[in-house]
């Protein structure tokens, strides 16, 4: 089959109705509406055998997912932002009801200030609620990282929700070629949800997410949960054959990107790891031997792949999309503990800070980044974390500063 | 005049129990009492969809006192809950995944801290969407599983650990009780009722009549609560035997928004409801807080005046 434009939004609500759903509990938030809007047209028109219910907030919306998915049907529903942060403690809920849905965030930085564009602050949040998390660089990945995402929520040695992340703006409303899988291989791919351990019935009474006393059995029921999130990456890479085999697309828990020879290496996720990439090439052009490791699973962490990509390296930028005030970036953190017992580790790891709230990341800053980093190589001293501000958005910032306090006109 | 046609005497409540003894509920809890009795018509084929409160205590790893299931939520989206099950359930028998005699229905069951505030978004949205399910709000008139705190179901003049009696407020709650009911009303769901415990027949036969209907079928049960109210537990059938008879807790139900008083009290002045609790007990000692108690009556006569005029 041929590929169709379509952009990131369109995608996700693509790999939803081939996943073949059973409910859609929704809430609108931009950048997120146009996949509910796209998932509500076919439930209308019958291209999709599910129902779609708009609930009365993210939190109520998360709630009936959950609930939905406890019961036995298969689940999906998406949100972005403030959205995802309105229904944050239901994710721990439904973590511990080993409630297998897939929920889709689009990337949107979070309020104060309020904006509209992406940063990774909303779905890093969540990065403790026990939903896996995969995040994704372009709208095909996105489409097959959901089909991916079920067969690996469902799968008995799992048995957890899942988080497909894509980027606000850059990737959600951006068309890209996007090649539609056969319905009927999908089938193949991700059979029909018949759990074994999930479901209300009269003839099997069952209590979910029920009190506990004492932590004995609290830690009994949290050590489960970690367990089987760390059996996902042998379950992934399973899958990630099988998806390979019969769509001829392969995705891993990392990706590298000219890595092969790569002295210093920058490690970036989602939708601007093509910037990244692009970066690259440029000072590969110049004759720097530079490579890109994009981060694809966040949850359960691919320590092992992480290490087996960075061992060995001169010097490793990480550039956060996100930050932690009074910390710096949320990924150079957990890169960093992952190296730590290495012996070949790195002799620098350098943290940089960019592309908040959709904020640019010019050709500038990224060869600026790669200098830094060789130089750190050299020296053996990390850097960071670097606030990435360019001279021209300070101009420009100043300019917005003069025009709040009346001392010139906007410029027309 | 109202009539039970179901229920109309106490041997055909029946026998049989199905919220079962041994809870880590306190000794006797009026929304338990009203719960047991609910359970005799909604039968074991139930899942119970929980809201933070007192009741969560009832399933406690690895016990549950139901033979039927049970989910526990949040304390804002109980009602969501409810959703997701329901839907859930009507369309895996729909695609013939769920044989019909498989099927449950769906109880919320939420105190009047979820009920009354935090849910109420979750209540109005089920309500709204006409979600087939029945919710129990069990009202014991405070946040009881912390230690009884002010919430907007306590009445004036109650005392709470949030809302003691002071120089400000010195008798004690300075709100009136938010009124739930009519809230409910307002989005003229096919069935709405109070009930308390003392009153069993007419509690059965309410709960009977909601079967009838397809949609959301509110109940409102007083919860005399002897640990928040300050009684001994023993005395629990008089507390809310005194709440109905005061005309302090108006046994009521709304068929499609239509209001009917299913029991019309004679009226005994409110001390000798306000008298058997601790909560209370500062009207009236050490020197009687007559414009208090005079304030609470007047509140009940109006309601009861205006119920008469619209021949409710």
């Amino acid at each position: 089959m041929d590929s169709q434009m379509m952009t990131g939004n369109l995608a996700a609500a693509w790999g939803a109705r081939l996943a073949d759903v059973d409910y859609i509990p929704a809430f609108p938030i931009t950048p997120q509406t146009e996949i509910v809007e796209a998932l509500a047209k076919w439930c209308a028109g019958g291209e999709l055998a599910a129902r779609f219910v708009t609930m009365d907030s993210e939190h109520s919306m998360m709630t009936a997912a959950g609930a939905a998915e406890a019961t036995g049907a298969r689940v999906f529903t998406a949100t972005s932002s403030q959205g995802l942060l309105y229904a944050f403690e239901v994710l721990y809920s439904i973590s511990g009801w080993r409630a297998p849905l897939v929920l889709v965030n689009v990337s949107r930085a979070l309020a104060a200030p309020i904006t509209l564009e992406s940063d990774h602050n909303d779905v890093l949040a969540a990065r403790d609620s026990g939903f896996l998390q995969i995040h994704a660089e372009t709208c095909q990945e996105v489409l097959d990282s959901i089909l991916m995402a079920y067969r690996i929520a469902e799968d008995e040695r799992v048995m957890l929700p899942v988080i497909v992340n894509l980027d606000g703006f850059s990737l959600s409303f951006t068309r890209e070629p996007v090649r539609i899988p056969d319905p009927e291989q999908v089938r193949t791919f991700l059979p029909p949800f018949h759990p074994a351990h999930l479901g209300f019935r009269a003839s099997v009474p069952h209590s979910l997410g029920v009190a506990v006393i004492g932590g004995t059995p609290y830690a009994y029921f949290r050590h489960q949960m970690h367990l089987a999130s760390i059996n996902a990456l042998e379950v992934h890479r399973e899958v990630a054959a099988s998806f390979e085999q019969l769509f001829g697309r392969r995705y891993d828990v990392v990706e590298g990107y000219r890595l092969d020879d790569a002295e210093d290496v920058l490690v970036m996720t989602n939708s601007c790891a093509g910037t990244g990439k692009a970066a690259v090439d440029a000072a590969r052009g110049e004759g720097k031997r530079v490579g890109l490791l994009r981060l694809r699973m966040i949850r359960p962490w691919p320590a092992d792949a992480i290490r087996g990509a960075l061992r060995g390296r001169r010097a490793v930028a990480v550039l956060d999309q996100n930050l932690a005030p009074g910390q710096g970036g949320i990924l150079f953190q957990e890169i960093a503990a992952s190296l730590y017992h290495e012996a070949t580790r790195p002799r620098a790891l350098c943290s940089f800070i960019g592309g908040l709230g959709g904020q640019n990341l010019s050709v500038g800053e990224l060869r600026a980044i790669f200098e830094q980093t060789a130089k750190a190589g050299v020296s053996g001293k990390g850097i960071g974390p670097v606030l990435l501000y360019t001279q021209a958005e300070h101009r420009e910032m100043t300019q917005l500063q003069m025009v709040a306090a009346g001392s010139v006109k906007r410029e027309t | 005049m109202w009539q039970r046609e179901t229920f109309k005497k106490i041997k055909q409540v029946p026998g049989e129990e199905h919220v079962l003894p041994g809870s880590a509920l306190c000794a006797g809890c009026g929304g338990l009492e009203s719960l047991r009795l609910a359970a005799k018509v909604l039968g074991d084929d139930v899942v119970y969809v929980n809201a933070a409160g007192c009741f969560t205590m009832l399933a406690a790893y690895p016990y549950t006192s139901f033979k039927g299931s049970w989910l526990y939520t949040t304390m804002g989206s109980a009602p969501a809950g409810a959703q997701g099950v329901r839907d859930a359930l009507d369309l895996l028998i729909a695609k013939g995944r769920l044989p019909k005699h498989e099927n449950l229905k769906v109880v919320v069951l939420g105190g009047d801290g979820s009920t009354y505030d935090m849910a109420l978004s979750s209540t109005s949205g089920a309500m709204n969407r006409g979600l087939d399910f029945y919710y129990i709000c069990y009202d014991n008139e405070a946040y009881g599983n912390t230690g009884m705190q002010l919430s907007p179901a306590t009445p004036y003049g109650a005392r709470t650990a949030t809302s003691p009696c002071g120089l400000q407020h010195p008798s004690g709650a300075s709100q009136e009780k938010k009124d739930i009911f009519e809230i409910w009303r307002a989005h003229k769901p096919p069935y709405i009722a109070t009930v308390a415990p003392r009153y069993p027949l007419d509690l059965e036969e309410k709960f009977a009549r909601a079967a009838a209907f397809t949609g959301p079928k509110m109940v409102l049960a007083l919860a005399a609560c002897p640990t928040g109210w300050l009684y001994d537990p023993g005395e629990t059938p008089e507390v809310a035997k005194l709440a109905v008879e005061t005309g302090l807790w108006p046994l009521k139900e709304a068929i499609n928004g239509v209001l009917t008083h299913t029991y019309v009290p004679k009226r005994k002045p409110v001390e000798a409801y306000l008298k058997l609790q601790g909560r209370f007990r500062h009207l009236f000692e050490p020197t009687m807080q007559t414009e208090a108690i005079q304030h609470i009556q007047a509140r009940v006569d109006a309601y009861w005046e205006r119920a008469t005029r619209e021949g409710s």
